[in-house]
């Protein structure tokens, strides 16, 4: 559903990116909070820290610890026993979490964290590309993409939504592009307290750890259960698909902000050419149609804001009439010359009458900036395909053929 | 949209002038963004950092690579990095120099302005920090801004004595580049 943004100015503060995702963190009042710095997610627990220091998040502990991997194992205790827990990271710090991602999800702990996207090592670099959370696409958290600090802001709260309902109990990635969202200032509405208090309630789950009612979560599951198990997760997966979307909807009648549900379009009702797109280059290439459309390109954006669950049926609906759609992807899949998002998009479209052509361009990885001239040239070579099919499939964009 | 790039050296506040600069323009009625040129950040490094004004919201993530001013808050700078770069020809260029913009060669058909910030700095706040003097400067060069708003951006990030005698010599800068224009 499109919805018409309601933003006063008056209400707006420049802060930076990192700031507002620690505000937003404060106003969801977490109780547990548990992460290990590291760049550049470091201004956000630098910010969490501070807050907790002159004691502006009440009920909450902050545990220090010596790593990723026991950041988030320490909250799947609190969690467990029914405590909201927050945690941040990136890159390495992500993929050290890997195996205990497995666990929050398979225990159905509604745990949110924020990812802010960097590329892997080796060789180590600490600038942006989405290398880091795609590559937990398998682990069963719910991957949502923020276009904006506004966006990724708001997408705090709808994320412990989301995450905690009873039909759901699937814990949620809130990705922000690392650095270029994390340290930008720019204007946004800070996450107010008193609608959150409404939007957000505290969190109750069903079932909790309690010495007084002992339970077991995630101990052991053999052959005859396991299956099961894995089933229920896809389940609620598969609800969150309109979880995700009524979340938004309530977001945007409480708030009066709206930057999409599953999905969201811009330019897309007339277009034969379609880019899909994930996080901060958006708003690039929302700048370049506007040029491109000055000049009667018919061009248009879909923007993924979820990336699990799928939103196969969203996208298909939106690209189902284009003449061709360009998948742009900060990751790649090695030994597959394409990154994820092109091949979880082509592969929705086999088995269907959709027949639109469908290239893809692995972009900005360590950082590359993103201009929008880049852009523009694909979205040339996009009409090249129109017009006489498709000569390469899926690439790297602005490859300096020289230092290979 | 008018685009600022501003080159300085690990340790000088070029990122923290940046934010300012965003924050002042948001004051003054102005959509803004800032952001650094995310270096490994080293004391005495090249650094860039850059800001966006705009009269609608910035939605543009790129790097700024056809600015309409630089801003160079250390002249050595000029040896390694080429400064006006992309700069637009009807652009300004502000160097924190004490020579007259003439003695600078620089290929650009923007027009270059000398401030000496570090003396400002040094008489006004006693310390040879030139970010917040520059932002004066800027004000003063180009009326892109109000030197209020910008003295009051400052004055919030440092309160007290601070960020008094950072205001007093940002006026200082602000009225000596009004009366070059």
């Amino acid at each position: 559903m499109a919805h018409e943004m309601k933003m006063n100015k008056k209400n707006m503060v420049v802060v930076e990116g990192s700031y507002a995702v620690a505000h937003a963190v404060k106003t969801c009042r977490p109780n547990v909070i548990s992460a290990y710095p590291i760049t550049p997610q470091t201004h956000i627990v630098e910010d969490l820290s501070k807050f907790m220091a002159d004691g502006e998040i009440p009920n909450c502990e902050y545990i220090n610890v010596e790593s990723e991997f026991s950041a988030l194992s320490a909250l799947v205790g609190s969690s467990a026993v029914g405590a909201r827990s927050y945690s941040a990271t990136t890159s390495q710090g992500l993929e050290l979490m890997h195996e205990v991602l497995f666990n929050v999800a398979g225990m159905r702990l509604p745990i949110v964290m924020t990812v802010t996207n960097r590329a892997v090592s080796a060789p180590i670099n600490i600038w942006n590309d989405q290398q880091d959370s795609i590559s937990q696409r398998d682990t069963g958290w719910i991957q949502l993409y923020a276009e904006n600090i506004q966006e990724v802001s708001d997408m705090t709260a709808q994320a412990f939504k989301i995450s905690e309902d009873r039909d759901i109990m699937m814990p949620s990635m809130t990705c922000m592009d690392g650095f270029i969202l994390s340290h930008v200032y720019e204007p946004l509405i800070l996450l107010e307290q008193d609608i959150t208090d409404e939007f957000l309630p505290p969190f109750k789950p069903e079932r909790t750890l309690d010495p007084k009612n002992p339970l077991t979560f995630g101990a052991f599951a053999d052959p005859h259960f396991y299956t099961e198990f894995r089933y229920q997760q896809e389940c609620a997966m598969q609800k969150a698909l309109k979880k995700i979307e009524s979340v938004a909807d309530e977001f945007y009648d409480m708030y009066g902000r709206y930057f999409g549900g599953l999905i969201d379009e811009y330019h897309t009702e007339d277009a034969d050419i379609i880019i899909m797109a994930m996080g901060s280059i958006i708003g690039t290439i929302k700048d370049v149609i506007d040029r491109l459309r000055e000049k009667n390109v018919k061009v248009g954006l879909l923007k993924v804001r979820a990336f699990r669950p799928f939103p196969a049926e969203a996208i298909m609906k939106v690209i189902r009439d284009a003449k061709v759609v360009v998948v742009l992807d900060k990751n790649i899949s090695l030994g597959m010359n394409a990154g994820a998002l092109f091949i979880e998009t082509k592969s929705i479209l086999y088995n269907t009458d959709i027949t639109v052509p469908v290239i893809g361009y692995m972009i900005g990885q360590g950082g590359r900036d993103i201009p929008m001239s880049t852009i523009e040239r694909i979205i040339a070579e996009a009409e090249e395909v129109i017009i006489s099919g498709i000569k390469k499939e899926s690439q790297f964009t602005d490859l300096k053929e020289e230092l290979i | 949209m008018k685009e600022i790039r501003i080159h300085g050296r690990g340790g000088q506040g070029s990122v923290t002038a940046a934010e300012l600069l965003a924050v002042a323009a948001f004051a003054d009625g102005k959509f803004s963004q800032a952001f650094p040129a995310f270096g490994v950040e080293r004391r005495g490094a090249p650094v860039q950092a850059f800001t966006r004004i705009n009269d609608t919201p910035i939605r543009l993530r790129s790097q700024i690579y056809e600015p309409d001013y630089v801003i160079v808050q250390d002249p050595t700078l000029l040896e390694s990095v080429d400064v006006a770069s992309g700069l637009k020809d009807d652009g300004v260029l502000i160097i924190n120099s004490d020579f007259d913009p003439e003695k600078f060669k620089l290929d650009t058909k923007a027009k270059i302005m000398t401030v000496n910030a570090t003396k400002i700095a040094l008489d006004i706040i006693g310390m040879p920090i030139v970010n917040t003097v520059l932002l004066g400067a800027f004000a003063g060069a180009t009326g892109e801004i109000r030197p209020e708003s910008i003295m009051e951006a400052v004055r919030e990030r440092f309160p007290g004595k601070v960020g008094d005698r950072n205001a007093q010599a940002i006026m200082k800068a602000y009225e000596m580049m009004e009366g070059q224009k």
